[in-house]
């Protein structure tokens, strides 16, 4: 049994006709239960509740607040090669993408790791493109007994490994290790990862399980919104989450809601997704799952970042470089994105704290992993 | 006064440090709840920098630090982290959470007993977290536990004492102090407590996440030591009705 047997007995086409019927009632039902279903999902993110956004806003708000408090986490991606044998059509490390490579080195490593530390951050995120070769499990092993010295927490957002990988680097110090879907549209996820081992959509669609079997500590999802209607993928995010809670119930989870970005020689996104919808989306996850994790990158604009903190974020990442030795070997590598807020830690941790939050910097501590 | 282990409490309210909106915020609300007793997550206090945010705002005489193991999912990895925090925090009182579920955070019996035992061989003042369960209560202080502590409610759901039934026979039975944790959303719930014989309470996500923590802290403060002075006082059982004649057993008199 695996995910892959539950997402089978869905169909897109039927699903996202729910969600477009889904009435004024219905949305009004959800936010007046005290535990809702995904029925209630779909209405949250329907358009029927659209105008309830105060509301919804309000609710999120407030339900954050008493399970998180008045903190946000403080992360950093770390990128470690963009070497990539993928195509990806809407991803600047694209192997089409004629573009020079790069792999950091242990020295180069060591070399971003200081500079992260000397901005204040005590949690990192290891990415990379897929190359297994050259970045497969053992340049991740490296990594890891490398730099677990200097921080509180790792996660990973590389390729999918095997279970037996996993098994391999949880106890060096992995945590937590995000895997996008990117789509749930089987058929649209094929046009947009037409070569490379990525082009398997179920052996993506089964990650997540084999990471909760492998007993890391927490999982992230999150389609890439923009591909395909986001509605309907985040359905499907919200179906993954529910049965993963049931299965692998030790372990966390976290959502993100990375929007397309513009990148040197990338695609137009298919469908347009407005801030007010991202809210709406934000709010949505918040609603129906009140312990999710929700994580908000450097994607989106200052604006938007500095007014949905209160809305339901518990974490936030700030000075981020995209590209591999980034923040100090090699500053022009090839980025995998354009970030959007381009403000210092120092800058975010104050528009935090204005808004009566505390910024945390360490959460966890690699004596907890074994 | 409350006695636990080898140390006297005046203050029968013990406090979290969690989900505050800053470390000044949170000492002041501290400080002013009076609270002698003070629970920490290991993994929120970086112990190698003196200036850690939160220790730092928790240096008062009358503050005592209880680390706690939030973050581990067994024995073995609690044991392990107890260890760290003994030698860190330099205290050997220890608040054992073993809460592998993320999600309700509901503690493991199976995990916090083995662990418990453990620790307690190891030399520490054994504070277990655990679910109002009056036999697993009864096992941990035959390990050598020195309180318990059983939830209310889930961690910071403000739901009160929903627990109330099993959290009586615990504290009826118990020959080691009652600590009722998790689920306080009001004075109102920590008064109750207090009331029904708990020792202690201990509050953390009503104080922190309120409009005003300095004020909510006082407010605690002050229905902890009502619920306590009524509990001395030996609160009248409640009746449904008044007294009648006796039909039964008038033929007696």
């Amino acid at each position: 049994m695996s995910f892959e047997n539950i997402f089978r007995q869905y169909s897109w086409e039927e699903v996202k006709a729910s969600i477009y019927s889904k009435t004024a009632a219905d949305v009004e039902s959800a936010l007046n239960k005290p535990q809702r279903d995904l029925e209630d999902f779909k209405a949250l993110v329907s358009p029927a509740a659209a105008p309830y956004l105060e509301q919804m806003a309000q609710l999120s708000h407030l339900l954050t607040l008493q399970r998180f408090g008045k903190v946000i986490q403080m992360y950093i991606p770390l990128y470690l090669s963009n070497e990539c044998q993928n195509i990806c059509t809407y991803c600047g490390f694209s192997v089409d993408n004629k573009l020079p490579r790069k792999t950091l080195t242990n020295m180069e490593i060591m070399s971003e790791v200081a500079f992260i530390k000397e901005m204040g951050y005590d949690h990192v995120l290891l990415v990379s493109g897929e190359a297994a070769k050259t970045v497969g499990v053992d340049y991740f092993k490296n990594v890891l007994s490398l730099i677990s010295p200097h921080f509180s927490n790792i996660a990973m957002e590389v390729q999918p490994l095997d279970l037996e990988e996993y098994q391999e680097l949880v106890p060096l110090g992995l945590h937590t290790v995000l895997v996008y879907q990117e789509t749930y549209h089987e058929e649209d996820y094929k046009k947009h990862h037409p070569k490379g081992k990525k082009s398997n959509f179920s052996y993506r669609l089964e990650t997540p399980d084999r990471l909760g079997k492998a007993g890391v500590h927490k999982i992230g999802l999150g389609p890439l919104l923009g591909l395909e209607d986001w509605r309907t993928d985040c359905f499907f995010t919200a179906l993954h989450l529910n049965y993963l809670e049931k299965l692998y119930w030790k372990t966390k989870y976290s959502i993100s809601f990375p929007r397309l970005r513009p990148f040197s020689g990338g695609l137009e996104p298919k469908v347009d997704m407005s801030d007010r919808e991202l809210v709406q989306l934000i709010c949505a996850y918040r609603i129906f799952n009140q312990e999710v994790e929700l994580a908000l990158s450097t994607r989106e604009s200052e604006t938007f970042r500095n007014n949905v903190i209160k809305l339901g974020i518990t974490s936030i990442s700030a000075g981020s470089k995209t590209n591999p030795g980034g923040y100090t070997v090699a500053k022009e590598s090839l980025e995998q994105f354009e970030i959007n807020d381009e403000r210092s830690p120092a800058v975010i941790a104050d528009v935090i704290r204005r808004q009566g939050y505390e910024p945390v910097w360490k959460d966890w501590d690699q004596c907890l992993i074994m | 006064m409350l006695r636990i282990a080898d140390k006297m409490f005046n203050s029968r309210l013990f406090t979290g440090t969690g989900k505050f909106s800053h470390p000044e915020l949170m000492e002041s609300a501290l400080v002013g709840s009076g609270s002698e007793l003070v629970t920490v997550a290991l993994k929120r206090v970086n112990v190698n920098n003196a200036q850690d945010d939160i220790l730092a705002h928790l240096k008062h005489p009358h503050i005592n630090l209880l680390p706690n193991t939030s973050g581990v999912r067994t024995a073995k990895e609690a044991v392990f982290a107890a260890q760290l925090a003994r030698e860190a925090l330099e205290t050997n009182w220890l608040k054992l959470e073993i809460h592998p579920d993320p999600k309700y955070l509901m503690p493991d019996p199976i995990e916090t007993l083995k662990a418990a035992e453990e620790l307690v061989r190891l030399g520490f003042v054994v504070l277990p977290y655990i679910h109002a369960d009056p036999v697993l209560c009864k096992r941990l202080e035959e390990v050598g536990v020195s309180a318990v502590m059983p939830l209310g409610s889930p961690i910071g759901s403000n739901k009160g004492l929903k627990s109330i039934d099993f959290l009586e026979i615990i504290i009826e039975q118990s020959k080691v102090p009652v600590i009722i944790d998790a689920g306080i959303g009001s004075p109102s719930d920590a008064a109750k407590a207090m009331e029904i014989g708990a020792d202690a309470v201990l509050v953390n996500t009503a104080i922190a996440v309120s409009d005003n923590p300095v004020q909510m802290a006082r407010a605690f403060k002050l229905a902890v030591e009502a619920g306590r002075m009524a509990f001395e006082a030996k609160l009248a059982k409640p009746v449904k009705h008044a007294e009648a004649s006796s039909p039964l057993t008038a033929f007696l008199d």
